[in-house]
């Protein structure tokens, strides 16, 4: 997928499948669905936003390159995880490019960043990572919805393991940015023990020596911790060779497909949270986790499984409307049925449009054929809704 | 007579810039997104043109100048939650914090010189943006959305794209004018005989010190005032305003333009915002062509983008 | 914290600062005696990694990654040399900045396309591969002994080469005053072509040495490389031992900060605030040390005799 541009990333000609879909002219509306795609594509994190476009693009290729039946045509806009340059391009996306939607966003500040102009521009914006509190409770909005979970919920799935699993003093670390902390209180949300200490390293960590040996100086039960991306493959590297992998590694976002590719044997029987895995048994799974390997070689991480879910939500949605993309109403019904086929078997939103879903405790595995995934060990809540809902009052015009 | 054609010329290639920008909303380019762009491009000349005269006129190579125009930003975003949104205490309030903030970090960088300011200007500049990184008042790593842009007059007038336009060229024009002034001034022949010869300044009396550091403050200032016109064209502020990366965009369009040349420093933002834009659209993988045509630029522009005509004419004579 | 965590954090700072050292030696060596700012030098540190891990996936180990990467970094500083930096030797400070961006910019995103954006991973040296038992539950990895040896082994080296060859006496020379040397007979762009390529190589080591432990992942140069900057600007620039000095210093700042600031910090505020604002102030410490030193001596800790 290397040579995609950041504009007009033709989806429904033949050179990609072959389809039969004739090619959309830009700038003649109607005639198809323009969509704005939010990637990190540059930076150490860009490996995220990898999975999320190509999860999102497989998507639409299962479905032809049409969603609804109207062709689709992918923006994709690299964020490079600055808010301001986000903000920027997802702008230049909706005046410039007209897009239908706004799809995709890894990081919670990103997401915070585009909010506002793109809702304020009457465009659905589907999150299919981010899923940050705020726009959870007072501040749900009418234009937006996720796909993927609420951040909340991911870390107190971990924090109610470590309940479960009878672990009682407990180490917190996190990167020192507001998702860190949110992750701190997600956790001891649900946790009753006793918190050792909290830790909160700088977000350009290259050496956790000095926290790994804090660490091991409290003796705790269980790390839990959240560091995502190349973090997390430092962390989790230099956590197996200090020889502190005797304590359970319980984590968020640290070890899952997009870095067990670095962190390979040395995350092996580590845990994290999530509201989907791999090896998941349902035949949607199992064609999209299929077809995901044989079109991009390399397993997919939550990311490209909740965008693959967005391109089907999509689908399903303009087809609910007839096509019929302006009476925003109507849209929004049809994207809150969620009348589709989920990678996670079942999907449905709540009232602030954030998914309702099932939790699991996941573990690294290595498979037959060598690599490395996370595979679900028990589901720990079941069809959990956020805590923020209740808050949530939906201002529909 | 002949004076008047001198300084006309002189002043030409700013004119002739500025006349485009001007005519660019009858030129077609009406339509929204191009107007933003533009925008953008004016707000970071503005920063661009402050460090050409400290680079070019003071010989003050700082690579933190991405802190003052972060600390206007910022002073938007404190006034905005403090519910001060009126421009004409907005505006003036974020350059004089930029102000005041280059005059403390100033009064210690000034101390060095050469490589050694360089470096100083860049840890003031990180001390700046984890600084911004940790108001958690003010949204801390994630930035702070600003819901309304500030008001002009209790107008609205910087909400219209055309209104917004307008108000940057203005603001543009008036700090080329006030930078070219000012250079011109015997304050700016001190500053300049400085850079190239401090012992000589002080042999006929002059100490360089105070005359440089006003520089950097007026700059400063400069900068804070183009901080708080980004945050209300970008709507939201983050720390990244302030990122060293930023203090070498605008260094590298200060350079690229032509160093002291002031128009040069305009083109230079343009050419960099534009470029950037054009190629981006292009290609995924834009930086492999953006990356040779600033080396390209660096060996063969010597006088930058302001020596261009100079350089096309000689081609032309030899040819 | 007690004496014996605070005994192991100080060993964690001086690594850290041997690895800083690592890529700071290159750096100041090209700055030194050339007079040439090169903000590639991360970048060729990030190759180094990537080239390290690559080969040591491809020919089967840490020592086959070493033993290839380093021609190989050292070809591409020749090639690169040739390219653009030769150019640019007589030219200002700036011009170097700018051009040496655009190689940033190229080599990035070159990176990128090449390898994908998945970060890498670079095996152990089978023998360094344990850990020695420092305090109760905390292994040291063998490793990191051995980044410190190479470390110490590197300064050492630079020391004789620069002190007791003949070339280290052109390339002193060549940086108090390079016209006169050329007035000699000697050919000194062959000279700087070397001193370069000595400096993109002892990059790429940097590069390799690190991959084992740090993530191999687009960008990793970068932020390295100002603080390698903020290293050879402390300790004085062309100046070997004050790079390993400052190097030493500013890994232990960093770490002890990172380790101390929070603890601190409680003393004056409420214990989640003292942590916030404690991780923030660490992460500022070694910028607040580096003004304060270059406000008192301009020249930085151990100025080359050189100039």
């Amino acid at each position: 997928m290397g040579g995609i541009g950041r504009r007009g990333v033709l989806l429904g000609g033949a050179a990609t499948t072959g389809a039969l879909a004739a090619p959309v002219v830009r700038g003649q509306r109607a005639a198809g669905v323009k969509i704005g795609l939010v990637a990190v594509l540059t930076g150490p994190q860009a490996a995220l936003g990898t999975h999320l476009r190509d999860g999102f693009l497989l998507g639409l290729k299962h479905l032809e390159n049409r969603l609804g039946g109207l062709p689709a045509e992918v923006v994709v806009i690299d964020d490079e995880l600055r808010p301001e340059v986000a903000v920027q391009k997802v702008r230049a996306a909706l005046e410039r490019d007209k897009v239908d939607f706004v799809v995709g966003v890894v990081f919670s500040n990103i997401l915070a960043a585009v909010m506002r102009p793109v809702t304020e521009a009457n465009t659905f914006l589907i999150s299919t990572n981010a899923g940050p509190s705020t726009f959870a409770g007072r501040g749900c909005n009418p234009f937006f919805f996720t796909t993927s979970y609420n951040n909340d919920q991911v870390h107190s799935v971990m924090g109610q393991a470590a309940q479960d699993e009878g672990h009682r003093r407990v180490f917190l670390m996190t990167p020192n940015y507001q998702a860190g902390r949110d992750a701190i209180a997600g956790f001891k949300s649900r946790f009753r023990g006793e918190v050792v200490d909290e830790v909160y390293a700088p977000l350009d960590t290259r050496d956790f020596s000095a926290e790994l040996a804090r660490i091991a100086a409290a003796k705790p039960d269980a790390l839990f911790t959240f560091m995502p991306g190349g973090l997390g493959v430092t962390l989790v590297r230099q956590y197996r060779q200090a020889g502190l992998a005797n304590i359970p590694f319980l984590s968020t976002f640290t070890v899952d497909e997009a870095t067990l590719p670095a962190q390979q044997d040395a995350a092996l029987g580590f845990f994290s949270a999530a509201p989907w895995a791999p090896n998941m048994d349902n035949p949607q799974n199992k064609r999209f986790v299929a077809d995901f390997e044989a079109a991009y070689n390399y397993v997919p991480a939550s990311y490209a499984a909740q965008s693959y879910d967005a391109a089907n939500l999509l689908d399903s949605a303009v087809r609910r409307v007839n096509g019929n993309l302006s009476d925003k109403n109507a849209l929004r019904e049809a994207i809150r049925a969620a009348d589709f086929r989920s990678v996670r078997g079942t999907f449905r939103f709540g009232t602030n449009h954030y998914p309702v879903q099932d939790m699991w405790l996941c573990r690294v595995a290595r498979r037959p054929d060598g690599r490395f995934q996370t595979e679900t060990v028990r589901r720990v809540l079941e069809a959990n809704a956020d805590p923020y809902g209740a808050e949530c009052r939906m201002r529909v015009a | 007579m002949e004076r008047a054609s001198a300084a006309l010329r002189e002043a030409s290639p700013a004119l002739l810039l500025l006349g485009l920008l001007a005519a660019a909303p009858f030129l077609g380019f009406g339509q929204g997104y191009t107007m933003t762009l533009l925008a953008r491009a004016m707000i970071l000349a503005m920063a661009a043109v402050s460090l050409s005269v400290l680079v070019g006129g003071a010989g003050l190579v700082s690579l933190g100048h991405a802190a003052p125009l972060g600390v206007g930003a910022y002073a938007v975003v404190a006034l905005d939650a403090a519910g001060v949104t009126e421009g004409l205490v907005v505006l003036p309030g974020a350059a004089a914090a930029a102000a005041l903030f280059a005059l403390a970090t100033g009064a210690v960088a000034i101390r060095t010189s050469g490589v050694h300011f360089i470096m100083i200007t860049l840890a003031f500049g990180q001390m700046a943006f984890f600084t911004a990184g940790s108001l958690t008042a003010y949204g801390g790593d994630d930035g702070y959305t600003l819901y309304g842009r500030t008001e002009l007059f209790g107008t609205r007038l910087l909400e219209d794209r055309l209104g917004f336009h307008w108000v940057c060229l203005g603001l543009l024009a008036a700090v080329l004018l006030l930078c070219r002034l000012l250079l011109a001034s015997r304050f700016g022949r001190v500053l300049r005989a400085s850079r190239e010869n401090p012992l000589r300044v002080r042999a006929v009396g002059f100490e360089p010190y105070p005359f440089r550091l006003l520089a950097y403050a007026l700059m400063g200032a400069v900068a804070g005032l183009a901080g708080a016109l980004l945050a209300n064209a970008t709507e939201f502020v983050a720390p990244s305003y302030m990122a060293w990366q930023r203090s070498g965009d605008l260094l590298f369009m200060a350079i690229l333009g032509g160093l002291g040349s002031l128009p040069g420093a305009v083109a230079g933002a343009l050419a960099i915002v534009l470029l950037e834009e054009w190629l981006s659209e292009l290609t995924e993988h834009w930086r492999l062509i953006f990356g040779p045509l600033l080396i390209l630029s660096v060996l063969f522009l010597r006088g930058g983008l302001a020596g261009l005509p100079a350089q096309l004419g000689g081609l032309l004579r030899r040819g | 914290m007690s004496a014996q965590l605070l005994l192991v954090q100080s060993l964690n700072g001086l690594q850290f600062g041997v690895l800083l050292f690592l890529v700071a030696a290159g750096l100041t060596l090209v700055f030194g005696v050339m007079d040439f700012i090169n903000l590639a030098h991360g970048v060729q540190y990030m190759l180094g990694a990537y080239l390290g891990a690559t080969f040591a996936a491809w020919a089967g180990g840490f020592w086959w990654g070493l033993l290839l990467a380093l021609p190989t970094t050292l070809a591409i500083g020749l090639a690169l040399e040739w390219l653009v930096f030769r150019h640019l030797y007589d030219r200002d400070h700036l011009s170097q900045v700018l051009a040496t961006f655009g190689v940033i910019l190229v080599l990035n995103q070159g990176v990128r396309a090449i390898w994908g954006t998945a970060p890498l991973q670079m095996p152990l040296p089978e023998a360094l591969s344990g850990g020695i038992a420092l305090m109760p539950g905390l292994l040291y990895p063998v490793y990191r002994l051995a980044i410190l040896a190479a470390g110490v082994l590197l300064a050492g080296l630079l020391w004789f080469l620069v002190e007791h060859t003949r070339t280290g006496a052109l390339v002193r020379a060549g940086a108090s005053n390079a016209p006169m040397v050329a007035a000699l007979g000697v050919d000194i762009r062959r000279l700087f072509t070397v001193v370069f390529a000595f400096g993109a190589m002892l990059a790429g080591f940097a590069g390799v040495m690190a991959a084992p432990i740090l993530s191999v992942e687009p960008g990793m140069g970068d932020s390295l490389l100002i603080l390698a900057f903020v290293v050879i600007v402390i300790g004085g620039i062309g100046s070997v031992r004050g790079a390993l000095m400052s190097a030493l210093l500013v890994g232990l700042i960093e770490t002890l900060g990172k380790s101390l600031m929070p603890d601190l910090m409680r003393l004056f505020l409420d214990p989640s605030a003292a942590r916030q604002a404690g991780a923030a102030l660490a992460s500022m410490l070694v910028y607040i040390a580096m003004a304060a030193i270059l406000a008192v001596r301009p020249q930085g800790l151990f100025p080359a005799r050189a100039g």
